[in-house]
């Protein structure tokens, strides 16, 4: 039955896409280009286009993506669901695990050292969307380090606007966004 | 303290939400919920929220997906983890199955190439004002342990290329020999 099948594939994918995104983009990319017949590779492309212009995880965008294209809107609901169990399973475990030893010192000497490095990791993901705002790819150009002039002044607008008035960064995403498209079509 | 079912139905709103907004990556759900639970709520604090991202990053699964579980479960136990994973997947579930029908039309659309540039502008701009104030947060401690730790991990990911769990497994480890080395230091002092 198609729908177990989807369920049970991204059951799968759910279970091994560690470091979340595009590290496990070659997992799902095998699944249902190669096991499956479920897409093309072009269809593929399409689907993470399609990602990095919508909010939402690129394996969930994926399930539902495959899932409304074999079995409609059953399908997008069996895929998805499929994918999110292993995590919640896991994830729910760890919060407890999480919530019942967080106090003992020798926990506590492990998450003072996990904070700073988490914050390195936003710090690193901010570097990677900046320069794919700066330059439209994801590693610096060769050529100059000069940024594109329109997303660096909405940059520089956005950042000192959220320093000193702090305003809902949804609204700050919003605003850069209307922005964008009166700037790029001015000049 | 808000009824269980009040808080339940925040938990889903804000995550539904949040969710809705993660343009440009998993991360940006960071600066997001700590606007709604540690600023607007005060569910969690600052450490917290961070010890989340760092279990959210190790565990399967998307890490906007797994904070909002996180999330949840802190708040609400395994209701709220109920709750949060099906605020957090049905934003991008609608909006992928409407987009399926008109993908051929936005595709070719300049005008929604430009958004999403303005927009990647804002999302690096709301990332860079977290991390300002978290590493704000960490000066102020004044002690060169974190600081060492925040530095070589974002030299180890950035610059080394070095898988992300990877730097956050030798992190918690370092973490957990700094706090032991600074206890029995504590106790051959006395």
């Amino acid at each position: 039955m198609i729908l177990l099948e989807l369920f049970w594939c991204f059951l799968q994918i759910g279970l091994f896409s560690f470091g979340g995104g595009y590290a496990a983009m070659p997992l799902i990319e095998h699944q249902v280009v190669d096991v499956h017949p479920w897409l093309s590779a072009v269809q593929f492309a399409d689907v993470i286009t399609i990602s990095e212009m919508t909010p939402g995880p690129i394996a969930i965008n994926a399930a539902t993506f495959v899932g409304t294209r074999v079995a409609g809107i059953p399908g997008a609901l069996a895929a998805t669901c499929g994918y999110i169990v292993p995590s919640f399973v896991i994830v729910t475990l760890l919060a407890w695990v999480y919530t019942r030893y967080r106090s003992l010192s020798s926990v506590q000497g492990v998450l003072a050292g996990l904070r700073p490095a988490a914050v390195a990791m936003i710090a690193s993901a901010a570097v990677t969307v900046l320069t794919l705002a700066f330059y439209g790819q994801r590693t610096l150009p060769a050529e100059t380090l000069l940024p594109r002039p329109v997303p660096a002044l909405l940059f520089a607008a956005a950042l000192l606007l959220l320093r000193w008035k702090k305003p809902h960064p949804v609204l700050v995403i919003l605003g850069t966004g209307a922005a964008g498209v009166l700037l790029f079509s001015l000049f | 303290m808000s009824r269980p079912a009040g808080r339940l139905l925040t938990l889903f709103f804000s995550t539904f939400k949040i969710s809705a907004f993660t343009f440009g990556g998993g991360f940006v759900i960071v600066p997001l919920m700590r606007k709604r639970f540690v600023e607007e709520l005060g569910w969690l604090d600052d450490q917290e929220m961070l010890d989340l991202t760092a279990i959210a990053q190790s565990a399967p699964g998307p890490i906007a997906v797994n904070a909002s579980i996180l999330v949840g479960y802190r708040t609400a136990g395994v209701p709220g983890a109920l709750v949060t994973v099906l605020g957090a997947v049905l934003p991008p579930l609608i909006i992928l199955t409407i987009l399926s029908f008109l993908y051929d039309r936005i595709r070719e659309n300049r005008f929604v190439d430009m958004a999403l540039t303005g927009m990647m502008a804002g999302v690096a701009a709301v990332l860079c004002d977290v991390v300002i104030s978290l590493v704000q947060n960490i000066a102020k401690q004044r002690r060169w342990f974190p600081l060492l730790i925040l530095t070589g991990a974002f030299l180890a990911i950035r610059v080394l290329h070095i898988n992300i769990m990877l730097v956050l497994a030798v992190c918690g480890l370092i973490g957990a020999l700094e706090a032991r080395a600074r206890t029995a230091g504590k106790g051959d002092a006395a």
